[in-house]
């Protein structure tokens, strides 16, 4: 790439470089001061300079909306009180009871129960792909998969309102089939692509030796699967466990459409419930500005976000040691 | 372990930011209406901005009719702010809004404080059930039991001997509010789902058997696979909800003091807003208008 960038330069650079030697231009003086010789240097100066200016801007955008979330979200924790804030257990923001105890347990229950099901299921699936499945049967699947992946989260919503609500509450005879289960399922099939993406990928990186010498010692294919491949990889699959994590979290609009949205303690998989997503964004709406409603909100995403700081270390911690395997 | 001191950086700095900004973060919203209009005498000519406070379900029909208005009047700007009834009423008394918004009656106390209270529009809001539901007529107080709790199979109100499941809308909607007010069941309802809006609640109640659920008149007419039961006799439609037998409506309000004189823009939106030419905008909004 730079031996590229060099090519191209080389014809201009002669004349550029007489013309700036024959008057002591703007073109000279900012040589002088940034101690460059050529033009060829100062381009590749300007042109070193917008990639960290390209670069700066994602840093920015982070910077930029971690302090705004702290800015607005901490002073309303301050003012509720942190124990009452994240262990009240009622939530009733138009009466002034901001207790969000009830999205943190669902989150994480919710999340829990999405990877207990999405998990083996995923990592399986990247087994097939990766070690089992003749070439035409992965592709077709591994299509599959990435369409998966492209669905939009309210898609997911909408089927999940239409066909996964109704099923469950004929399943269990139940009066309302919003509830956990039905924002579980809805979540562990969200999470799939990027399990099995990562998953294979990981699975594929095992050395073919491994494998080579567990069958030249006796073992069977599967065994070989169980005891060598997968231990193999199991860094590159907890990543992918930690990217489902994130994942399933994050999402707001899929599960605000099957998961009742009452804020309930998550007592049963049949509860009603409201995630920290959710309730974000089913209130927005109504806190007027300046409120402490809505300041309690911007708290809300000021716990997600810590939530999802959290995974990504851990993700790092992953990725570190898996670079050290 | 570089990303995660980067990460803690990130938090420490933001954390000093916010212990900088914390003190000031109370901010005051609604500040007096900005009165450029006192060169204007003839109301047609008015110009200015109107500035209009209160009660939260009132928001959608004001937001059409100042939509509306910019196109009656374009100098004339109108603002809505929320805050509820009481503080539109307050918003009215000590004059932070031109006009405040109540989506209740006026009482005694607050007429004799010299406030007037103009009757816009009225809100009618309809129970639903599925359509393949035998349970056509309920009592208000069989409502109010239902949604608190007290009865819990449709068996006991002669239905199917099913449970039943409560939908309704979140904390903060106009409906719930106004809902909620009428059948004296504010939070004590124990909803089964809170959905996000009008037509979420009637897919939920379309797709359940067992469900009931509110929405507003005009967004129930005309829908098929769930039925407005009657209260108490009564069918839910703008001819019942009008001369006043359907029990589950409440007046939207706008609230002015006579002690102090409407600006040239206020006044040309309130004599527009209350007059027939806004009906349809306010039909349009999910209320039942009452000018004529």
């Amino acid at each position: 790439m730079q031996e590229e960038n060099v090519m191209a330069e080389l014809p201009h650079a002669p004349g550029q470089g007489e013309q700036s030697g024959d008057r002591p231009s703007a073109l000279a003086r900012f040589k002088a001061r940034f101690g460059l010789r050529t033009t060829r240097e100062v381009v590749e100066f300007l042109v070193h300079a917008l990639f960290f200016l390209c670069g700066f801007v994602a840093v920015a955008c982070v910077l930029f909306i971690s302090v705004y979330l702290v800015v607005s979200g901490v002073p309303a924790i301050a003012q509720i009180g942190v124990a009452d804030f994240l262990f009240g257990a009622t939530w009733n923001g138009s009466q002034g009871q901001f207790g969000i105890l009830p999205f943190v347990l669902t989150s994480l229950a919710g999340t829990a129960g999405a990877i207990l099901i999405g998990v083996p299921i995923g990592v399986l699936t990247a087994l097939f792909l990766a070690k089992v499945a003749p070439a035409r049967v992965a592709a077709v699947i591994r299509s599959a998969v990435s369409l998966l992946a492209g669905i939009p989260s309210v898609v997911y919503g909408l089927v999940g309102m239409m066909v996964l609500v109704p099923a469950i509450q004929r399943a269990f005879g139940l009066a309302s089939g919003a509830c956990l289960l039905a924002a579980i399922v809805v979540l562990a099939i969200m999470i799939l692509p990027s399990i099995i993406n990562v998953a294979e990928t990981a699975l594929r990186a095992v050395p073919k030796e491994y494998e080579e010498a567990s069958l030249a010692l006796g073992a069977t294919h599967i065994e070989t699967i169980f005891r060598v491949s997968l231990p193999a990889a199991r860094s590159g699959v907890a990543t992918a466990v930690v990217l489902g994590v994130g994942r399933a979290i994050g999402e707001a609009m899929a599960i605000i459409m099957v998961s009742g949205n009452v804020s309930n303690l998550p007592g049963s998989l049949f509860t009603s419930v409201r995630f920290l997503t959710t309730a974000i964004a089913s209130e927005m709406n109504y806190a007027p500005v300046g409120s402490l409603w809505r300041d309690a909100l911007f708290s809300i995403g000021l716990v997600l976000f810590l939530f999802i700081m959290l995974i990504n270390v851990i993700l790092n911690v992953f990725i570190k040691n898996r670079k050290g395997d | 372990m570089k990303k995660i001191t980067a990460a803690l950086l990130t938090l420490a700095l933001a954390g000093t930011l916010a212990a900088c900004g914390g003190e000031q973060s109370p901010a005051t919203n609604s500040q007096p209406a900005a009165d450029n209009s006192q060169a204007a005498s003839d109301p047609a000519a008015a110009s200015g901005s109107v500035t209009t406070l209160g009660s939260t379900s009132m928001n959608d029909v004001m937001n059409y009719l100042a939509e509306g208005f910019r196109e009656v009047n374009g100098n004339v700007t109108v603002t809505v702010e929320g805050g509820g009834s009481s503080a539109g009423v307050e918003a009215a008394l000590t004059g932070t809004a031109d006009i405040g918004l109540a989506s209740r009656a006026l009482d005694a106390d607050e007429e004799a404080q010299g406030l007037v209270g103009t009757t816009l529009a009225l809100d009618g809001i309809a129970v639903i059930v599925h359509g393949d539901n035998p349970v056509s007529d309920l009592t208000l107080e069989q409502i109010a039991q239902i949604y608190t709790g007290e009865i819990t199979n449709w068996s006991q109100v002669g239905g199917d001997d099913a449970e039943i499941a409560l939908m309704g809308r979140e904390d903060g909607s106009g409906t719930r509010d106004g809902f909620e007010s009428i059948t004296e069941t504010e939070d004590q309802c124990d909803y089964d789902q809170e959905l996000t809006s009008t037509g979420a609640v009637i897919e939920a109640v379309r797709s359940n058997p067992q469900a009931i659920g509110y929405a507003s008149l005009s967004a129930v007419e005309g829908e098929e696979g769930i039925v407005a039961i009657t209260v108490g006799g009564v069918a839910c439609t703008e001819a019942t909800i009008l001369d006043g037998t359907y029990a589950i409506q409440r007046p939207f309000v706008l609230v002015t003091n006579s002690d102090a004189q409407l600006t040239p823009a206020a006044q040309a939106f309130f004599d527009w807003a209350t007059s027939a030419q806004a009906n349809e905008l306010i039909t349009a909004a999910g209320a039942v208008p009452v000018a004529e």
